[in-house]
């Protein structure tokens, strides 16, 4: 993908990493919207929703607490949906390598975060003393600096995924060796155990949650039978 | 903007909207020094403003210093301490019982909206979403329903606090006893088990696609796999292990 291809998807990202943290939370950034969004803006919106269900069942063990640091997904969803849809229907190797580039992109964007909660630390220990004394500018200043930073922010590491993932994860599938059954099955089972083990961890102390999930299976099972 | 007291306490419509969008980007200055604090002066100066002299007034300005020092909280939970912050300001409270208060309330406002929003609501409205891509539908349909439901939520939530707050200003303490925040982890947390219950294989089968082999294969190594994180808990993060898995399996591929 050349530069210009690469700077709608780059938008996209910008816009959605921002929604992580600083604006508006209203999780557009979950990878079940940012990757169809993404695959919607290449054209095929089926296959971004297809790997965002399941970067969603893996996102759903990093919840994001406080301060702690966590993937951040807005921009690693978009990247991931953007490269999937790229690549034509039913090659084995797309989904796995597609899914390898967003979970590093997650990973690096998580990081950024960090690095950008620093910077703006350094920016309000220069206006302080402003601060201090109630100057509306510097605080305004200070704030909506972030904002655009973490857009920023959002838009470099977009930008810089796409140009490193995109031929590589073309190149990946053309090299892929293992057989198209094998390649779903490894992927879905890494989602299948990630989402089960992360749904345990937040509500293990629920009364009774090993039932109502069993319940659920049930339900599952007699909805098959019914059909 | 006036800058004359209010009669008694009640601010105008258009500076509550002003709070309340304003309240959407509360954490576009969050860092590791104050936190939350300098979003939460970013949202309460608009109200402010209606301090005796005004935004060139010493009451603005120290409110203003004072109320943009460290704080935290969960991110839709702000409005409670928002609204009640507001309220005290506007009412000429003691400045130290304002910054006694402040300590008090974040605490709290963090850890209930911790379990009630990033732990519950959210992997909720995740699983509903996963449950109607398993039923076949279409990508509008399962962003829609996961948008839709988790918004009404979070910005009912939002509206809630900053009432709330406004409202009772430094009595605010009793709303967090309000039974949605309170019971609330708990029922979501049970539904949310029912549901994934349903949402899991159908996603899951879904994704495989149809008329696919190794079925049997899939859910027994899913279960064990899901068995060893489930005893790992908190010294395994499951997105590290997928990361991993993935990177073995492509190197693999490409080598094969």
């Amino acid at each position: 993908m050349s530069f210009l291809e690469v700077l709608p998807i780059a938008l996209l990202g910008a816009l959605l990493g921002l929604d992580v943290v600083t604006f508006p939370q209203a999780m557009i950034a979950r990878p079940i919207v940012s990757s169809t969004l993404a695959g919607a803006f290449i054209g095929h919106p089926e296959s971004g929703l297809l790997i965002g269900v399941v970067l969603e069942l893996i996102a759903l063990d990093t919840l994001p607490f406080g301060a702690s640091r966590y993937p951040e997904w807005g921009s690693a969803g978009v990247v991931g949906g953007a490269l999937f849809a790229a690549e034509a229907k039913g090659l084995p190797g797309a989904l796995p390598a597609s899914m390898l580039a967003a979970l590093l992109t997650a990973s690096i964007s998580g990081s950024s975060m960090v690095v950008l909660r620093r910077m703006i630390a350094r920016r309000l220990e220069r206006s302080r003393v402003q601060i201090e004394d109630g100057s509306r500018d510097a605080l305004l200043s200070l704030h909506l600096s972030g904002m655009t930073l973490d857009l920023l922010r959002g838009a470099i590491v977009t930008t810089l995924a796409m140009l490193i993932f995109s031929p590589l994860v073309r190149a990946i599938v053309a090299t892929w060796g293992s057989e198209s059954e094998y390649s779903r099955a490894v992927v879905v089972v890494v989602a299948a155990m990630v989402a089960g083990g992360a749904l345990w961890k937040v509500f293990h102390s629920v009364r009774h949650i090993i039932w109502y999930f069993v319940a659920g299976i049930v339900i599952y099972l007699a909805t098959r039978v019914i059909a | 903007m006036t800058s004359t007291p209010l009669p008694g306490f009640g601010l105008p419509f258009r500076v509550k909207l002003a709070m309340f969008v304003r309240m959407l980007a509360v954490q576009g200055s969050w860092n590791y020094e104050t936190l939350l604090g300098t979003g939460i002066g970013f949202v309460m100066e608009p109200a402010l403003r209606f301090l005796p002299g005004g935004v060139n007034g010493p009451a603005y300005r120290s409110a203003l210093a004072r109320e943009s020092r460290y704080f935290n909280a969960h991110p839709y939970l702000t409005g409670i301490a928002v609204g009640a912050l507001t309220r005290a300001e506007l009412e000429g409270v003691d400045p130290a019982r304002i910054e006694r208060f402040r300590s008090a309330l974040a605490s709290p406002l963090g850890s209930v909206g911790d379990r009630l929003v990033w732990a519950s609501w959210l992997p909720f409205c995740s699983v509903v979403a996963l449950c109607v891509f398993g039923a076949g539908g279409s990508a509008l349909a399962v962003v829609g329903t996961f948008l839709l439901l988790y918004n009404a939520g979070h910005f009912l939530l939002r509206a809630w606090g900053l009432h709330v707050g406004l409202a009772r200003g430094l009595n605010v303490a009793s709303a967090l006893g309000n039974p949605v925040l309170r019971q609330g982890p708990q029922y979501i947390g049970s539904a949310t088990a029912l549901v994934a219950g349903v949402a899991l294989p159908i996603a899951l089968q879904r994704v495989v696609g149809p008329g696919r082999a190794l079925v049997g294969g899939i859910v027994v190594a899913a279960l064990v796999g899901l068995l060893i994180l489930a005893r790992l808990r908190e010294r395994a993060e499951g997105w590290r292990i997928a990361l991993g898995v993935l990177a073995v399996f492509v190197l693999y591929s490409i080598l094969t």
